[in-house]
């Protein structure tokens, strides 16, 4: 069975004798899920999990498909899932452009062209001419569009969101998290959202899987 | 790291007890023991070894104590820090050079004082350097040790809040310094045992700065033995060797008796926490440290600068100053002798300091992917080369060298140097690797950057300031390095080191000022290499400005 999207089947993720995790869903293209519970109640070790990133001290049960193939086992690098998390995490020694030519896959294209491509996402978000400056001197929002727009240059089929907004101010916040759902849906994405806020919940529009 | 240790070690203990079939030696015996004890002063050097190890250790702990619980946290803190590493570099030989030409009576402190105040017109007839009881010897180590264990307490106190436990016991009206001593103390001396281990092996067996500033009959224990060892009559070698255990021997005793005192103090120091006293006089310890820190400084910053004058000095008579002119003549004449010995000395700290730094990076980044959790048995090892005395291992390296038919000469000198670098290295870039934001590497992946490239790509670029540091720390060891250099090289490998220590029996200050500040310069160039290509690399990186 071939479908289109990220599926979770019967994930369960222990710590020692607690279990931590538990959930088997289907998230479709285009699709978002709210993962939602207290700090503590295991949402960053599932999205470990689906990275490929778990630490070795957790047990884990299930498969992972993206569009159904199993990644359960494959390297980080190879899954094609893109991560969002609290912080921008732009790389400091790089400029914003060279953060951005990170997420591009640099064997494939000539030089000219990826500055091309560079260019026109930071027209796309609104940011033109900022290739050469340091992430560091950013406001805020700029970073995390930046963040943002490194990401879907990597060309993930997957998106996995760890309380992305919640560093930002009130006014910014509905920004970016409009902007974020927005490009996820363009794109035919599924979505999986962790946060604690119930605002991002509602925004986010889609169902909701609470942890407790 | 534990087998050019252990090697040395037999290599060491074999002859000590007659076994060196080269020499005829074939029968176990304990002869050479009592041809040891019956040397002539030999108490008086061993007991010279004791006291100057204990008093050099326990003088620099109390000091460096005292400054952090006096200061830390303050503005006046921060400048301390910075001052921390220039200090730290300075080699021990000019450190201890400088200081002679300070103390001596002759010396600058003597010719300030001279004749307004203390109405001497020739240097006075005392026996400052190099008295009968290493007072000498151990200030100069004192100097050089207070900046290395500042450094390893600063690395302790981030690590168990120190702040937060500071306010809680003022908010409890205990006074700063008392309520540190009772809270933070305790926390911190826990992890700098293993450096002071260090400190104290490292202050009972030092060679470089007892030949300098050390009591001359008898000299202390590890310059006997060296003389030994150095002995044309190769049949010496056994009563060397048999030194050289006994040095270990008398060293494990002081391990020891320190432990003991540690468990006494402790007994001490918790009664006197039960008791609550809050203490005061907090004025008093502050300025008392203050000073103490200072004069450290003092010592390293004046005696280079009495260096740097007599390099360029002429004729300069006794009373006076400064000199009655300079000159560069003195510069001038030893250029040609320098060249070889500074090209040897950089070229040996750049390959053991490349080859460490390699090791290190390997090490750490192997600890992570596979999970590793370094144990505290895996720091022992990395303390071991500095805790066993170099002179009864490296001895029976030597020893081993030579008649198993290996050559001396660079690449065992740059083999052992290895052995002393690698620690430092390792203990430097530990924390600041470790604690990098894992995070990065995650989103790194993410985007499809393979762990070797997240290591190229993103963290090495990320931590190149920590690692062009702890590059310099490597590399400033390395052109420190007195005795592995004579030994491993069999005398034959000439760098700045052993060269400037060579000279110090001929008494030329100028001579002696031109190589000191030579080698002070050739530990200072990567640590300034070490702020400015960073400096320069990122000038446009605000984020990496703290990293």
């Amino acid at each position: 069975m071939s479908r289109a999207g990220l599926t979770l089947e019967r994930v369960a993720i222990r710590h020692g004798t607690r279990k931590l995790v538990e959930i088997d869903t289907h998230v479709g293209p285009g699709e978002t899920l709210t993962v939602m519970g207290p700090s503590g109640s295991g949402k960053s070790t599932l999205l470990s999990f689906l990275i490929g990133s778990l630490d070795p001290s957790f047990a884990a049960q299930g498969r992972v498909l993206l569009d159904g193939t199993d990644i359960t086992e494959t390297s980080p690098e190879y899954r094609r899932i893109g991560i969002l998390l609290q912080d921008d995490l732009l790389f400091p020694h790089l400029s914003v452009g060279e953060n951005l030519a990170f997420g591009l896959d640099t064997t494939r294209l000539p030089r000219a062209r990826r500055r091309e491509q560079i260019e026109h996402a930071l027209d796309d978000i609104g940011l033109s001419g900022f290739a050469n400056r340091d992430p560091a001197t950013l406001s805020g929002g700029q970073k995390a569009r930046i963040a943002l727009m490194r990401m879907l240059l990597s060309e993930p089929k997957a998106l996995l969101l760890d309380e992305p907004f919640s560093r930002l101010d009130a006014q910014r916040r509905a920004q970016i998290r409009e902007l974020v759902f927005e490009r996820a849906r363009a794109k035919g994405l599924p979505v999986l959202l962790v946060t604690h806020d119930r605002e991002d919940a509602i925004a986010a529009g889609g169902r909701v899987h609470s942890l407790d | 790291m534990l087998v050019p240790v252990l090697a040395g070690l037999l290599g060491t203990l074999g002859p000590a007890f007659g076994y060196l079939p080269a020499l005829g030696g074939t029968a176990l015996t304990l002869d050479p023991f009592r041809d040891l004890a019956n040397t002539p002063g030999i108490g008086r050097a061993s007991l010279l070894s004791l006291t100057t190890g204990f008093a050099a250790t326990g003088l620099s702990l109390f000091i460096v104590a005292l400054i952090c619980a006096a200061w830390s946290g303050t503005r006046a803190f921060r400048a301390i820090e910075r001052a921390l590493s220039p200090l730290l570099a300075v080699p021990h030989a000019a450190a201890a050079f400088g200081l002679a030409f300070l103390i001596a009576p002759s010396g600058w402190m003597a010719r300030i004082v001279s004749p307004w105040l203390s109405g001497w017109v020739r240097p006075p007839d005392l026996l400052v350097l190099q008295d009968p009881f290493g007072i000498s010897l151990t200030a100069g180590l004192v100097v050089k040790e207070i900046p290395f264990l500042l450094l390893m307490t600063l690395a302790a106190l981030s690590q168990i809040r120190a702040d937060q436990t500071r306010r809680i016991s003022n908010a409890l009206g205990y006074a700063p310094v008392t309520g540190w001593f009772k809270t933070v103390f305790p926390l911190v001396y826990g992890q700098i045992r293993l450096p002071i281990y260090a400190v104290l092996a490292f202050s009972m067996t030092v060679i470089d700065v007892a030949l300098i500033l050390g009591p001359t009959t008898p000299p202390p224990l590890a310059v006997q033995i060296l003389k030994w060892m150095n002995d044309p009559d190769l049949s010496m070698r056994f009563l060397a060797s048999a030194g050289a255990v006994w040095q270990l021997a008398l060293v494990v005793l002081a391990l020891l008796c320190w432990r003991t005192l540690e468990w006494l103090a402790a007994r001490i120091g918790r009664a006197w926490v039960r008791a609550g006293s809050r203490g005061g006089a907090t004025g008093a310890l502050k300025a008392a440290s203050l000073l103490a820190a200072i004069l450290v400084a003092a010592a390293i910053v004046f005696g280079l600068l009495g260096l740097l004058i007599w390099s360029v000095a002429g004729f300069w008579s006794f009373p006076n100053a400064l000199p009655d002119s300079f000159t560069a003549r003195t510069w001038m004449r030893h250029a040609t002798g320098l060249w070889p010995a500074i090209t040897e000395t950089l070229l040996i700290a750049a390959i053991a300091t490349a080859v460490a730094l390699f090791l290190t990076l390997a090490c750490l980044e192997a600890e992570e992917r596979h999970g590793i959790k370094p144990s505290t048995r895996a720091l022992l090892l990395l303390y071991l080369p500095l805790i066993v005395p170099q002179i009864a291992f490296l001895s029976g390296l030597q020893t081993l060298a030579i008649f198993t038919g290996l050559d001396a000469g660079r690449t065992s000198v740059i083999f052992v140097h290895i052995i002393f670098v690698l620690p430092y290295v390792f203990l430097s870039l530990g924390d600041p690797f470790r604690s990098w934001d894992m995070r990065y590497g995650l989103v790194a992946r993410a985007l499809g950057a393979s762990p070797d490239g997240v290591l190229w790509r993103v963290r090495l670029p990320i931590l190149l300031r920590p690692i062009l540091t702890a590059a310099a720390v490597g590399f400033a060891v390395s052109v420190g390095q007195f005795l592995p250099t004579l030994l491993a090289g069999a005398g034959r490998v000439q760098t700045l080191t052993t060269e400037a220590v060579a000279l110090a029996s001929g008494g030329d200050r100028r001579v002696i000022a031109v190589y000191a500040l030579t080698q002070t310069g050739a530990a200072f160039l990567p640590f300034a290499i070490a702020i400015f290509v960073p400096a320069i690399l990122w000038r446009n990186r605000r984020g990496l400005r703290h990293v």
